[in-house]
């Protein structure tokens, strides 16, 4: 098989794919992070000057979203459908938080009443929940394996087999690291009062995630073998989830020491290598088919062509650049503390 | 029903409520890129009311243009997961183009544009509208290149065979420049400024007529009504050239739209009718040899018909196809004779005198919106029972694990959603015009004068 740089070309797009998706997850987390603290806002102040922290930004966050399904789409087609297919109910359903999520931060302060921006709240932090759970799920079932037929179709009973608990448990770490994420997050960008309140968010969110994570990571270790396979065979990837221990035990420590830009980046550096734990935990599988392991996706036989795939390798080195200078710009725009003014729309 | 057809129900119906908002955006964000070069050209403050305005409308449309668009990108996985794989690695490279050279551009830089105004310099502020607006065009050229190859394949083969079988791109520009792709998408982009420049003339001769922002809106109403009669105009060209493609690549798609069955024979050109599929007769009003002249500029050329392929190849609904094609002409036709009517009128001076020419402005926002959406559904409903036209058919494209009662379920939510979303978008709309630009500066007539009577009467 043709090869850059040593490496074959789908392995290549599994870590195009793959660090797209963390990008989003770094992205989109803190906005859903922000998104799920919203509710525990009493005042109507604090809410907007919460959701004003990611009202510039949250649009330039979503495009990752619709980069990743699209390199996903092109680059896996085999895998796109079988997942999408498979687990219907819980995109679809997605899908309807992504949009409530993305039309209540529009349509909040567009109107004065207090019905109104109440409904919205509501909307927007119930959304940012379930997207953050729902992603949580996805990449369970995903770890988990689902019954495949020989053409890669899903025979499972279907949406109450993905509510499994392992899912179940990543659904919950994932909104728990979002929610500790995101409250890292809004204290970048407020003061006063409503900083102090976030500091004790934070401190409840980092003892979800660590709890919620600990528990998740036992579960897998009892139940997962297949998991597991990959670290028993080579011992010095041990020391990948060792860097996770490392980078979630740092969070605390720069907290404590009010450092939250720091804390900022190392709980984006935590899902990073929490996506890097899962990518080698499945690698070279995408899909594995549980029980006929024999049907089980992989990134070779869910791969499209060498030749589109190095088209996009062209598209993603032309464009990645361009993508990343647009949000530093975008970033640098809005950088600093919030400010309730008067150019909102 | 079966999944077939709930399948195409919600595939229709997601994206034709999609199509509502991306044009408007595109439309209004060209005329909102003129508005504010306007605004540093000549430092006028109209000029950043206008632009101002019009943002606060985009963000509307923007906002629900997005969020609805996402949706289309999982629903071929989730409803048509054979069609994902046959097309992923054409199709797919065209959204992930999307993704990163289009739509990246422009949600990053609203942002700015929505946020912006008193952050950055004006300039800056001026590229932001450009970068949204031309994302926004970028995002069209890959939507209607990924949509035009399934229309009229190129630059692919087939690998594999049965359920594996696989389109494989072999030449990317062949594929990107396929034969319908430059006709298609120069026919959306116009259409889009036509949704657009339409809604804003609506606005605009609304005020007029109600005596508010008079001045202003009479400035804004002039320079976006050349635009729409530039557009409409072009539109002509981008119809026909399209119609010719039809009948060179699609011959049956092109013989639905004219409701003509004979295997080869002068076709005639309808101005209105109704087609009988089981007769194969069309009753109406025509040209006769119509077609074959615009196709061949002669009224004797025999053109092919729908009896030319055999009954499982040929769109099912013939009659809704012609409706569809015939109704979107009709309202080209008007738009175009409206806009040149209004220029006319401009000219000797009385645009603004004619209560009904006003009030038929205000009316026929609607207008452009329907002949999109009438346009895509001859466009759609012509190319079956093919999704990939030749190649793939639309009930061999499913999703193999998806029950009826699934796709039942989501289509249901997606139309309580969709309604929600739809009353929503009216109400804000609404809001947003009945409460107008905000201005410090009052550019109205009335109450100009009105000032003026009171401080000589002091």
């Amino acid at each position: 098989m043709e090869t850059l740089l040593g490496i074959d070309y789908p392995t290549w797009w599994f870590l195009v794919v793959g660090a797209l998706f963390s990008g989003y997850a770094i992205l989109d987390g803190f906005d859903f992070g922000a998104g799920a603290w919203h509710m525990f806002f009493r005042q109507n102040k604090s809410r907007e000057t919460a959701l004003k922290a990611i009202d510039p930004t949250w649009h330039g966050n979503e495009v990752w979203l619709v980069i990743g399904g699209g390199t996903l789409f092109a680059g896996f087609p085999v895998f796109y459908g079988t997942l999408f297919s498979a687990m219907y109910t819980p995109f679809i359903l997605f899908l309807l938080f992504i949009i409530f999520r993305g039309i209540s931060i529009k349509f909040r302060n567009m109107e004065e009443m207090l019905w109104w921006r109440r409904m919205w709240d509501w909307s927007y932090s119930i959304s940012s929940i379930m997207l953050a759970f729902l992603l949580g799920v996805v990449l369970g079932n995903i770890l988990n394996g689902m019954p495949l037929d020989e053409n890669y179709e899903y025979v499972g009973r279907g949406f109450f087999e993905f509510l499994n608990p392992f899912s179940i448990l990543v659904g919950l770490t994932s909104l728990a690291l979002f929610m500790m994420h995101g409250a890292i997050y809004l204290l970048l960008k407020t003061e006063g009062k409503l900083f102090n309140r976030i500091q004790g968010f934070l401190n409840k969110g980092m003892a979800f995630f660590i709890i919620a994570y600990l528990i998740t990571t036992v579960y897998g270790f009892l139940y997962l073998d297949h998991l597991l396979v990959v670290f028993e065979e080579n011992k010095i990837l041990f020391v990948v989830p060792l860097l996770v221990f490392l980078s979630i035990a740092n969070v605390p420590r720069l907290a404590s020491k009010k450092q939250y830009g720091w804390a900022f980046i190392f709980t984006s550096i935590t899902i990073s290598l929490l996506l890097v734990v899962v990518a080698f935990e499945l690698y070279p599988r995408l899909l594995l088919s549980n029980p006929s392991i024999e049907n089980s996706i992989t990134i070779y036989n869910a791969a499209a062509s060498i030749k589109t795939l190095k088209i996009m390798m062209g598209f993603v080195a032309i464009g990645g650049p361009l993508v990343l200078l647009y949000s530093y710009f975008v970033y640098k725009t809005f950088w600093g503390k919030v400010k309730l003014d008067q150019d909102s729309y | 029903m079966d999944v077939e057809i709930l399948s195409r129900i919600q595939f229709a119906f997601t994206v034709a409520f999609h199509y509502i908002y991306p044009p408007l955006s595109i439309g209004i964000g060209l005329i909102m890129v003129v508005f504010e070069s306007m605004y540093l050209r000549t430092k006028k403050k109209e000029y950043e009311v206008l632009a101002k305005f019009w943002t606060k409308i985009f963000a509307i449309t923007f906002g629900i243009g997005v969020v609805t668009g996402i949706v289309m990108e999982f629903e071929f996985g989730t409803n048509w997961a054979t069609y994902s794989r046959y097309v992923g690695d054409i199709f797919g490279s065209a959204l992930a183009a999307e993704g990163i050279f289009a739509f990246a551009l422009e949600s990053s830089a609203l942002g700015v544009l929505l946020f912006g105004w008193n952050r950055v310099k004006p300039w800056v502020h001026l590229v932001a509208t450009w970068a949204v607006f031309l994302g926004s065009m970028f995002s069209a050229v890959w939507i209607v290149v990924a949509n035009s190859w399934q229309q009229t394949p190129a630059g692919y083969h087939i690998v594999g065979e049965g359920m594996q079988a696989r389109a494989e791109i072999v030449d990317f520009w062949a594929m990107v420049f396929n034969p319908s792709s430059v006709d298609r998408l120069t026919h959306v982009w116009l259409g889009a400024f036509l949704a657009g420049t339409f809604l804003i003339l609506s606005v605009h001769a609304y005020y007029i007529l109600k005596g508010r922002y008079v001045v202003l809106s009479k400035k804004a109403f002039k320079i976006t009504l050349v635009v729409a009669a530039i557009s409409s105009l072009a539109q002509l060209f981008t119809g026909h050239s399209s119609a010719e493609g039809v009948s060179e690549n699609q011959p049956a798609k092109l013989a639905a739209m004219e409701g003509h069955f004979e295997k080869s024979a002068p076709a005639d050109l309808y101005l209105l009718g109704w087609v009988d599929k089981e007769k194969q007769e069309v009753t109406g009003l025509k040209v006769p040899g119509g077609l074959s002249f615009m196709l061949d500029q002669d009224f004797e050329t025999p053109v092919t018909g729908l009896n030319a392929f055999p009954e499982e190849d040929r769109p099912s609904q013939v009659n809704a196809v012609f409706q569809f094609y015939h109704l979107m002409v009709a309202i080209g036709m008007f738009l175009i004779a409206l806009s040149l009517f209004a220029l006319w009128q401009w000219k000797r001076g009385k645009l603004f005198e004619k209560k009904w020419l006003l009030w038929t402005f205000v009316f026929t926002a609607i207008l452009p919106q329907l002949a999109n959406q009438f346009g895509w559904f001859a466009a759609e409903m012509g190319r079956q029972p093919w999704v990939v036209y030749g190649l793939l058919r639309t009930s061999d494209a499913l999703s193999k694990s998806v029950q009826a009662n699934q796709v039942l379920f989501s289509l249901i939510l997606f139309f309580v959603v969709y309604l929600i979303l739809f009353l929503l978008f009216v109400y804000l709309m609404n809001k947003k015009i009945k409460s107008g630009p905000d201005s410090d500066i009052d550019f109205d007539e009335g109450s100009l004068n009105k000032e003026i009577a009171e401080v000589i009467s002091k």
